[in-house]
């Protein structure tokens, strides 16, 4: 197997008293898609903000390409090439769509590249295209979620952090974004995915994690964990 | 959008009339064409129009809350005072005013860095706190320094201070401040208003930003306080209290946030009536205070509030409004974005 993209190692990470992470270790290797699914409070926010360094990590270490991110603060762990789309989207409410894409070129120097991508982005969300000169905020919960993700594109980040994309989504938009999501992949995006529709995100997914109380309890293939009769129990509804 | 030049026919525009504005600021004083009256009353708002846009910077573009502007103002006024006093020979005080000037932004934007640092580290509401103790603190140290007067306040300045001084520096200030907010990096301080975890995310150094636009605010500030110094010609600590700073406020959210046109505005509106309603005596202090509230309820937005006259949009950015909406009759929106008045 390649080189992994990204590695945790040992990793836990604490709110005060609480250990939100406990020990978990994971690996992202180039190319795939990884779901991390579990129920609420489980840890799986608080991994991704671990990687990109929105949260103190405790113990254990972060390697995305070799290098150690424990100490590199958020704003350059994007510059290395991790994009996060957050929980709740944040999209820039008082900024045009455009705005908001070309935000996410802040600390980028390729004004070529940033042309491509934004081309891509594009065609790969055409509303976002219609869209362009209206506020972000005036954008539907859809739109907002595939403005997310174009600007998670326009990082020009290889590894890409989702948060939840179908949150709050009608199950066609649910449909429609994770659609999008194999397809941003099959472009040569690496996926690290966190959902609460676990069954989605393993039809999608090349591997997975299911974490309990912020530990590791089973992994391996999607469409092996599919099957488990544990994963099935807790996750998919029986 | 990218921080690229001008461009385009309105490119000569702005420069044309800000020398049209020169040429008159210079021969009002010069012909007495108004009253010494108006003059001054003219140099105040300029003054109140570069402390106003400054703190817009801090409290509109960039969304936090600073209340103690009026200590920068302060640091400004005396650092000036002193230099041209103390150090500068007479003959030379009027052509060395500029670095007096200079040198009052620059103290005050030494002050600012070291209250930033420490303030920034957390978020929210305690910059109001820390910027409030800041005035106070830099008032009663000014009323503890003997060498400075004390509380009997300093005195022996030149009227340095002239129209074409004041025209130049609001100028400066206005075309620093526009230009930052139209760059990409100042996209980076209006994310930071908008959303601070996503402006981490997609790549924005936010502690960097916060730091250096509060730096930038309080710089103007300081250069504000030293006109204000050279035209009064007597300051006293008294001058840049926390009634100062509310004044200040009151200016920002009348004409806007994160509007140049509405501080403009602002500014010029509520420093004509403080003039006018000087029969009122002691009560005209009631009034920043009950403007505040009265717009806090009637119009929390302000005259301008988010939006942005199209003569203060870089013409390269107004051009990439036009293509997509033709000719909107009411003023652009500004201060976070292209959609032109749709």
């Amino acid at each position: 197997m390649s080189e992994p993209l990204l590695v945790l190692d040992d990793v836990s990470v604490s709110y005060g008293q609480i250990r939100a992470v406990r020990g978990l270790s994971m690996t992202v290797h180039p190319g795939e898609i990884v779901t991390l699914v579990g129920a609420n409070g489980a840890g799986k926010t608080t991994t991704l903000r671990a990687v990109s360094r929105l949260v103190p990590i405790a113990s254990g270490r972060i390697l995305f390409r070799g290098r150690d991110l424990t100490r590199v603060p958020a704003h350059e762990v994007v510059r290395l090439g991790v994009c996060h789309v957050p929980e709740g989207r944040g999209v820039f409410a008082n900024l045009t769509v455009r705005e908001n894409l070309l935000l996410a070129t802040y600390s980028r120097r390729d004004r070529d590249r940033i042309n491509q991508d934004l081309d891509r982005v594009f065609s790969i969300f055409p509303r976002l295209a219609e869209r362009q000169h209206q506020p972000g905020g005036t954008l539907s919960g859809g739109e907002q979620q595939m403005l997310a993700v174009g600007r998670a594109i326009m990082t020009g980040g290889e590894l890409m952090l989702l948060d939840e994309p179908s949150m709050g989504l009608a199950p066609i938009l649910v449909e429609e974004i994770f659609r999008i999501l194999t397809e941003i992949n099959r472009q040569g995006t690496t996926l690290l995915l966190v959902e609460q529709n676990a069954r989605m995100a393993l039809q999608i997914a090349h591997r997975a994690y299911v974490l309990e109380a912020g530990e590791v309890a089973v992994s391996g293939p999607a469409e092996d964990l599919l099957d488990h009769p544990r994963v099935r129990e807790a996750y998919l509804g029986g | 959008m990218l921080g690229g030049p001008d461009s385009g026919k309105g490119r000569w525009r702005a420069p044309l009339l800000a020398a049209v504005g020169f040429v008159l600021a210079w021969a009002v004083p010069r012909y007495q064409l108004i009253s010494p009256y108006y003059e001054l009353i003219l140099m105040y708002i300029g003054i109140n129009i570069m402390l106003t846009v400054s703190l817009n910077l801090v409290n509109g573009y960039m969304g936090e809350f600073a209340v103690g502007h009026a200590g920068f103002m302060a640091v400004g006024a005396y650092v000036a005072s002193v230099l041209t006093v103390r150090a500068f020979s007479w003959e030379l005080g009027p052509y060395l005013f500029p670095l007096a000037l200079l040198a009052a932004g620059a103290g005050a934007g030494l002050v600012a860095l070291l209250v930033a640092v420490p303030s920034f580290r957390t978020r929210g509401d305690y910059l109001a706190i820390v910027t409030l103790a800041l005035n106070m603190i830099v008032k009663s140290v000014i009323e503890n320094i003997e060498a400075v007067g004390g509380p009997r306040g300093f005195l022996g300045m030149n009227r340095l201070t002239t129209l074409p001084w004041v025209y130049v520096w609001v100028v400066i200030t206005l075309w620093t401040i526009r230009n930052l907010v139209y760059s990409i990096y100042g996209r980076g301080v209006l994310a930071v208003r908008e959303d601070e975890v996503a402006a981490e995310l997609v790549g924005v150094n936010t502690r960097h930003v916060k730091v250096q636009a509060f730096i930038m605010s309080a710089f103007f500030a300081g250069v504000a306080g030293g006109l204000y110094a050279h035209l009064l010609q007597f300051i006293h600590p008294r001058n840049f209290d926390i009634i100062k700073s509310t004044e200040i406020l009151v200016m920002v959210y009348l004409g806007g946030i994160g509007s140049l046109m509405g501080s403009v505005l602002g500014a010029s509106i509520f420093t004509v009536l403080l003039e006018a309603l000087r029969f009122l005596g002691v009560w005209r202090m009631v009034l920043a205070p009950l403007l505040l509230v009265l717009l806090m309820v009637l119009r929390p937005t302000g005259i301008m509030g988010l939006r942005e006259f199209r003569g203060f949009v870089p013409a390269d950015e107004l051009a990439r409004w036009r293509r997509l909406a033709p000719a909107p009759a009411g003023p652009a929106r500004g201060g976070g974005s292209g959609a032109a008045g749709n």
